[in-house]
C-alpha cells in the first residue's frame, strides 16, 4: 500500500523530468539556431569592418572580474576593444571567472575550445596554466599579464610597477604630516616586493626620516584582513597607506572611510593601485583616495588584442609598459588632496626616471643598495 | 526495513531535484533560460572528454573528504577539520615528493602514506582532546584549519621554496599524473588518484560494515554510555575515528599535491575541499557508496558551473547561488523526510 504512493511519486517525477528534457531538446535547438543566425548576421554586418571573426577572451584570477582593481581593469580594456570593433559580450569577447586556483586550467580550456583566437590570463598566478595550455594548443595565441612566460604563442605583458610605486612613494612622503606611512601588500611575492621596494625607495628619497610600516595580508581576496591591518596602521599614527593587494585593499578603503566618518577632522589617505580607485574613496563630499598607482592594464590588453587582430601578435615577446609610455603613472582625480606641490614633485621624479637619473629598485636587495646610496 | 532503504535513496534524490528546480526558478526570475543554463552545466561537466576528465579530477578529492567527514559522523563526531587535514596532507605529500629520491614503487606509496599520516595527526589532536578533556571537536578542528593553512603557507614559502609562491614540482616517481588519461581526455588533469579514492571508499565500507572495530565505532556513535557499559573504550574509539577520518582527508590532499597540481602553492584561503566534503557526506547519508555518488554530483556541479557563464551567459554570481541552493536543499533533507512521513501517516 505504502509503496504504491511512492511509485506514483516516482512516476510523476520521471514524467516531469521527461517533460523538461523534451522541452530542453526543443528549446536548446531553437536557441542554437538563434545564436547561429545571430552570429551569421554579425558576420555579415561586421564583414565590412574586416575585424569579423577575431575574438578574444580572458580568464580572471581568484579576485574576480569586479575586484575594482587588476582584473576589472583588464576586463574594461577588453570591453573597450570589443566596443571599438562593435562586438558583443559572448560573441567576440568574454571572460571566465576563476573561483579557485584549480579553475584556471578548465577556464582557459573552455575559452580555447570556444575558439577564441586570443586568450588572456590575468595575473601571475596563471603562469603555469598558460604555459601548459599554450603548449597543448599551439594554434591559439595567449597573453599573460604581470608575468613572463616563454613560448612562441605567448605574449607577456608586464608593467614597471616599481617605477609607478616610486612615484606613489613620492606622493605619500609629500602628503604625510605624521612622518609615518604604511604599505599593505597582497602576498609576499616577487611581484608585490617590486611594488614595496619602489614605494619605499620613493618615500625615503624625499625624506629619509619617514617611517614605513610594511604589512602583507597574505591574500588578494581578503578585505577583512586588509581592514584589520589598516585599522592597526591608522591607530599607530600612520596617515597615508599605499595598498597593493587587489580586493584585499577594499578593506583598507573601508577602514579609512570608517575613521573619516567618526573623526571628520582627521587627515588620512589611501593610495590605490592598478586602476584609479577614486570612486572607492568617496565619502560624502570628501575623498580619502589621495591618488592611485595606475597600471594601464586596460590599454595593454586593448593594444595587444588589436595587434593580434591585425596579424602582428607579439608572440614570444616580453612587453614592459613603464613610466615612459604611460603604462604606469599616478591618477590626479582627487584635486583637493593631490595638490600642485605634490604633482610637481611627482612630475619631477618621473622625468628623472625617464632620463635614467634614478634606477628604481625592484627587489629587497636592490632596495638596500639604493637606500645605502642615498 | 525495505521502505527505510527506499527512503534513504529517495530523500537525497528529491533534494537534488528540488535544488535544481529552485535554481531554475532563480534563473527564470533574472531573465535567463534555465534550460540553456543546465545544458551548459551538463556540457561543462560531460560535454566532451576533456570536461569529463576534469570532472573526474574534481570528484577524486571529494570522495576522500566526503569519506573523512562521513567516517567521523558514524562515531557521532563532526569533523569540520577536513579542510585543514587536506592542507597538511597536501603539504606532506609534496614534501616527500620533492625532497626524497626513490624508485616509483617506494616513492609514490610513501608520499601518499605521508599525506595520510599527516592528516591522521591533524585528526588525532582534536580526537585526543575530545576523548580526554571533553573539548568539542568542532571548535578544535575549525581552529586547526587555520593553523594548517598558515603553517603550510609559511613552510611552502620558507622551507620548500626560496621565498617563492609555490614549491618545485614533485618528482616523476611520486606523481599520480597519467599520460594515458591525459592523452585520452585532451590534456585534462585526470589522474590515477581516482582508483585510490574508490579503493578508500571500499575500505571505509569494509571497516564500518564488516569489522569489529567498525561495529564499535558505530556503537559509540549511537550511544556512548551504552557502549561504555558494554565494555568498549569510548575514548579509544573517538580517537581512532578521528585518526582514520584525518587519514582520508590527508589522502585527499595528496590527490591535489601529487595528481592535480604536482606542487603546492601558497593558499590565499581555504580551497573548500574539506567543507564541500561535509555536504558530500550529508548527501551521501554517511555511507561509502553514497559518498561516491554525492562526490560525483558535486564534482559535476563544480566543474560544469564554470561553463555556465561562457556558454549560457548566466553570471558567475547566479551560478554560485544556484549551487548553494542545491546544497541547501540537500542539507535540509530533514524537511523532505518530515514531509514524506506526514504523507505516509495520512494514508494510514
Amino acid at each position: 500500500m505504502k509503496n504504491r504512493k511512492f511509485v506514483l511519486l516516482f512516476a510523476l517525477l520521471l514524467s516531469l523530468g521527461m517533460l523538461l528534457a523534451a522541452c530542453g531538446g526543443g528549446d536548446s535547438g531553437e536557441g542554437s539556431t538563434d545564436s547561429e543566425a545571430a552570429s551569421d548576421n554579425e558576420g555579415n554586418e561586421s564583414g565590412e569592418e574586416a575585424s569579423t571573426d577575431f575574438s578574444a577572451g580572458m580568464v580572471t584570477d581568484v579576485g574576480g572580474v569586479d575586484d575594482k582593481s587588476f582584473n576589472q581593469s583588464a576586463w574594461e580594456g577588453l570591453k573597450a576593444w570589443g566596443e571599438e570593433h562593435s562586438l558583443e559580450k559572448g560573441k567576440g569577447f568574454d571572460y571566465a571567472q576563476s573561483n579557485s586556483d584549480s579553475d584556471y586550467l578548465p577556464n582557459l580550456n573552455t575559452l580555447v575550445r570556444e575558439e577564441y583566437n586570443l586568450v588572456f590570463g590575468i595575473g601571475y598566478k596563471l603562469e603555469d596554466a598558460i604555459k601548459d595550455v599554450a603548449e597543448q594548443y599551439p594554434d591559439t595565441n595567449f597573453a599573460i599579464v604581470d608575468s613572463v612566460v616563454e613560448g612562441d604563442n605567448i605574449a607577456s605583458i608586464t608593467f614597471a610597477d616599481h617605477e609607478g610605486s616610486f612615484l606613489a612613494g613620492v606622493a605619500a612622503a609629500k602628503k604625510t604630516k605624521t612622518n609615518k606611512v604604511g604599505f599593505v601588500g597582497g602576498t609576499d611575492s616577487d611581484l608585490i616586493n617590486k611594488f614595496e621596494s619602489g614605494f619605499r625607495a620613493g618615500v625615503k628619497t624625499v625624506n629619509p626620516d619617514i617611517e614605513i610600516d610594511v604589512q602583507y595580508a597574505g591574500a588578494f581576496d581578503a578585505p577583512d584582513d586588509g581592514k584589520l591591518i589598516a585599522s592597526n596602521m591608522y591607530s599607530n599614527e600612520i596617515d597615508v597607506i599605499y595598498h597593493s593587494s587587489g580586493a584585499t585593499g577594499n578593506g583598507v578603503f573601508a577602514q579609512a572611510k570608517d575613521i573619516k566618518n567618526n573623526e571628520p577632522d582627521r587627515e588620512i589617505w589611501v593610495i590605490g593601485v592598478d586602476r584609479d580607485q577614486y570612486a572607492e574613496g568617496e565619502i560624502g563630499d570628501h575623498n580619502v583616495t589621495l591618488t592611485s598607482m595606475i597600471k594601464r592594464v586596460d590599454n595593454s590588453v586593448q593594444e595587444v588584442s588589436n595587434q593580434a587582430m591585425n596579424g602582428d601578435f607579439p608572440g614570444g615577446e616580453a612587453l614592459e609598459f613603464g613610466v615612459e609610455d604611460e603604462g604606469v603613472g599616478l591618477a590626479d582625480t582627487n584635486e583637493e588632496a593631490y595638490t600642485e606641490e605634490i604633482s610637481g614633485a611627482v612630475d619631477e621624479w618621473k622625468q628623472k626616471i625617464i632620463d635614467g637619473e634614478v634606477e628604481v629598485p625592484q627587489t629587497h636587495d636592490e632596495l638596500d643598495d639604493y637606500l645605502d646610496s642615498l | 526495513m525495505n521502505s527505510n532503504r527506499l527512503f534513504n535513496i529517495l530523500v537525497p534524490l528529491i533534494s537534488v531535484l528540488i535544488g535544481l528546480f529552485a535554481g531554475a526558478l532563480i534563473m527564470l526570475g533574472f531573465g535567463y533560460n534555465p534550460i540553456t543554463g543546465y545544458v551548459a552545466l551538463w556540457n561543462g561537466a560531460f560535454g566532451d572528454l576533456y570536461y569529463f576528465g576534469e570532472t573526474i579530477r574534481q570528484v577524486t578529492p571529494y570522495i576522500l573528504t566526503g569519506l573523512a567527514v562521513a567516517f567521523a559522523f558514524r562515531t557521532g563526531l563532526f569533523n569540520i577539520g577536513a579542510e585543514g587535514q587536506v592542507i597538511v596532507g597536501w603539504l606532506a605529500a609534496v614534501w616527500v615528493g620533492t625532497t626524497i629520491e626513490a624508485p616509483m614503487y617506494i616513492h609514490l606509496p610513501l608520499a601518499i602514506i605521508a599525506a595520510a599520516a599527516a592528516g591522521a595527526l591533524w585528526g588525532f589532536i582534536p580526537g585526543l582532546l575530545k576523548a580526554t578533556r571533553g573539548v568539542h571537536e568542532v571548535i578544535i578542528t575549525i581552529m586547526l584549519n587555520y593553523t594548517a593553512l598558515y603553517s603550510a603557507n609559511a613552510i611552502v614559502r620558507n622551507v620548500l621554496s626560496d621565498n617563492e609562491d609555490k614549491t618545485p614540482d614533485v618528482a616523476a616517481t611520486a606523481s599520480l599524473a597519467s599520460e594515458w588519461f591525459q592523452n585520452m581526455t585532451f590534456f585534462s588533469r585526470m589522474h590515477y588518484g581516482i582508483f585510490i579514492a574508490l579503493f578508500a571508499a571500499v575500505i571505509m565500507w569494509f571497516l564500518i560494515e564488516r569489522t569489529t572495530i567498525g561495529y564499535e565505532l558505530k556503537s559509540v556513535g549511537f550511544n556512548q554510555h551504552a557502549s561504555k557499559y558494554a565494555g568498549m573504550s569510548v575514548k579509544r574509539n573517538i580517537i581512532l575515528s578521528m585518526v582514520i577520518a584525518g587519514a582520508f582527508a590527508g589522502m585527499a590532499g595528496s590527490m591535489e599535491g601529487l595528481g592535480t597540481f604536482g606542487y603546492m602553492s601558497v593558499q590565499s584561503g581555504f580551497n573548500n575541499l574539506g567543507f564541500d566534503g561535509i555536504a558530500v557526506a550529508l548527501l551521501g547519508a554517511n555511507t561509502a557508496l553514497g559518498v561516491v555518488l554525492a562526490a560525483l554530483l558535486f564534482g559535476t556541479l563544480k566543474v560544469g558551473a564554470l561553463n555556465m557563464p561562457t556558454e549560457a551567459g548566466v553570471p558567475t554570481e547566479l551560478v554560485d547561488i544556484i549551487i548553494a541552493l542545491i546544497i541547501f536543499f540537500v542539507a535540509s533533507s530533514y524537511i523532505i523526510r518530515w514531509v514524506i512521513l506526514r504523507f505516509k501517516k495520512e494514508e494510514k
